[in-house]
């Protein structure tokens, strides 16, 4: 199981990456493997606002259709057409592959996600 | 051993000594004395298999049938005729005893009678996806709003007046304390007014549902609205009588974003109001919004056609509260046999139906009003069922009618008390000339 260093962690199995005070948002690796082999991703609205915890989309696999939460607040600024097209991307590469960049309200709410190292612990407890 | 409970005395031992007790009594210790019964149910005696039959012929030749009264009642539910083929491949063992299978794939036959079912549906409808069925056409019409609100986001639809009574009730419980609201829109002379419809739209109508032919048997403009609906952002719906789909446009090519309905007039019958089928269809984009299950076709691994249930990941066994829908089924021998009788009958044959419908429901009609008992209700074409107004009482022509073995119409009152003698007649393609001359000459002569 990849977990990149540099990266924020979520508890729902998300990742972000901030970039010039933009957040990406992904799912992890963990995430996708437990998945499978994934048919359908629904993207949240450009434009729209979300808190933390909201849902910003649906990822579909096989076996099952799941939420993936924004993990801090934000405004949607960008949504990855790409996926539409080629699920299957997010398991070719999780990381590379994010659904959504949002505009971080509140930096202070990444202070609340778990470092590479965290998650790492957090899915071993898991499993 | 007794004939209804599979197990003898020995086993209910042998299974008791097996789970460790010694008898009912400490299996049952955990119910409270103060809630048992104690004492025998107050039932009659048990009767013998001979017995029974006996009984239950007698209940059920207390029943009047389509078999031995000619039936001019619709409003919903029609009495069309049903080729034989269909009732000899419904109750073929292989579809008639297997539930819904929950282990779809292994069910190959059940799958592919579901995709052609769903195939069939979608050229009826003009549209791109159908799915497995409902139970009916009500539930269908509720689903198929809710639905749209999970598509638009928005939590209010409008529901026209002229769609089934039963359907509008189906579609309050469905809504009830789940904070969306329903706006029913009246008619113009029994039809959609467009009028009212631009003043009830809002930001937050989800979908506008139509029904075509409507509640009192006329022809909507559907095309007429469609874009008013789109312009506003909300869905249209249509729920509509299948076999009216021969002859009418569907409602796919007249804009509708999702056409639901009752789907018993294919090939099945009346059966004191049910099982029936609902069915429900729409364009692609809306596909993953769609409650119930798709059958789909595909290859295996060895490039043989194979066929698999999809969209399962949204139902609730998965995804529980938040499943497109709590149904979680279809009336897959119900849509077999729509799938039959419309395979059976071929999209001629269909048409055919549909054609002696709509000659012999003008026949009819002109009939009942040429004997001066009766006048037009509402202007505008109709398709297999027509309103007309009596001037006297509409229960008494109906008793009377049923004394000479003729199940008269429906009379719309009941629905709508400012419909007060208006009588909903049904005539299909069972009709023969002389059942309806007679029908004429007792409706008119009453």
């Amino acid at each position: 199981m990849k977990v990149p260093e540099g990266l924020y962690y979520s508890k729902e199995h998300e990742w972000v990456r901030v970039v010039d005070g933009r957040a990406f948002i992904g799912i992890t690796d963990y995430a996708q493997e437990s998945l499978g082999e994934i048919v359908f991703v629904e993207l949240p609205e450009v434009g729209s606002m979300l808190d933390a915890g909201d849902v910003l989309g649906v990822v579909e696999s096989v076996k099952a259709a799941s939420d993936v939460y924004a993990p801090i607040a934000g405004k949607v600024v960008e949504v990855n057409e790409a996926l539409a097209d080629d699920p299957a991307l997010l398991n070719n590469d999780p990381y590379e592959n994010w659904l959504a960049v949002l505009e971080i309200t509140d930096d202070s709410m990444l202070e609340d996600l778990m470092d590479a190292s965290g998650y790492e612990a957090f899915c071993a407890e898991e499993e | 051993m007794h004939r209804y409970i599979p197990n003898t005395g020995e086993q209910r031992e042998e299974m008791l000594r097996e789970i460790g007790v010694s008898g009912i009594e400490e299996l049952f210790a955990d119910i409270p004395g103060s809630i048992r019964l104690k004492r025998e149910l107050d039932l009659p005696e048990a009767l013998s298999e001979m017995e029974l039959v006996r009984h239950l012929k007698e209940l059920a030749g207390r029943n009047i049938s389509t078999d031995e009264y000619t039936c001019f009642l619709g409003a919903g539910a029609y009495d069309h005729y049903i080729p034989s083929v269909v009732q000899h491949l419904v109750r073929r063992q292989e579809f008639y005893t297997a539930y819904t299978p929950y282990q779809p794939e292994i069910s190959q036959g059940t799958l592919q009678a579901i995709f052609e079912y769903q195939t069939m549906i979608c050229s009826l409808t003009g549209m791109d996806v159908s799915n497995a069925s409902m139970y009916d056409g009500a539930t269908a019409v509720a689903e198929s709003a809710a639905m749209a609100c999970r598509a638009t986001g928005r939590a209010g639809v409008i529901v026209a007046r002229t769609v089934h009574p039963q359907s509008r009730e189906v579609l309050k419980t469905y809504f009830r304390y789940t904070g969306r609201s329903i706006t029913e829109w009246g008619h113009k002379d029994g039809r959609l007014d467009p009028g009212e419809l631009e003043r009830l739209l809002s930001d937050d109508t989800a979908a506008v549902i139509v029904q075509n032919p409507n509640f009192f048997g006329l022809i909507e403009d559907i095309g007429g609205i469609s874009d008013m609906v789109h312009n506003n952002g909300s869905l249209l719906i249509v729920s509509c009588n299948p076999i009216s789909l021969a002859l009418l446009k569907p409602p796919g090519d007249l804009g509708a974003d999702i056409a639901v309905g009752e789907g018993q007039p294919l090939g099945n019958p009346l059966s004191f109001g049910g099982p029936y089928l609902g069915f429900m269809a729409a364009k692609e984009k809306f596909m993953r919004k769609m409650p119930g299950r798709i059958a789909g076709e595909t290859r295996d691994r060895q490039g043989r056609r194979g066929y698999v249930l999809t969209i399962q990941t949204r139902e609730q066994h998965i995804r529980r509260e938040k499943a497109t829908s709590n149904i979680c089924s279809n009336h897959a021998l119900n849509a077999l046999a729509a799938a039959v009788y419309l395979s059976a009958l071929g999209k001629n044959g269909l048409k055919k139906v549909a054609e002696l419908c709509c000659r012999k429901a003008r026949y009819a009609y002109d009939g009942l009003l040429k004997t001066g008992a009766f006048s037009p209700a509402f202007p505008g074409p109709f398709f297999n069922e027509f309103t007309v107004r009596y001037h006297r009482d509409i229960d008494m022509l109906n008793d009377s009618l049923l004394e000479h073995r003729i199940i008269g119409g429906y009379p719309l009152e009941r629905d709508y008390p400012e419909l007060k003698g208006a009588w909903l007649v049904a005539v299909t393609e069972k009709r023969t000339r002389q059942e309806i001359d007679n029908f004429v000459e007792r409706a008119g002569s009453l």
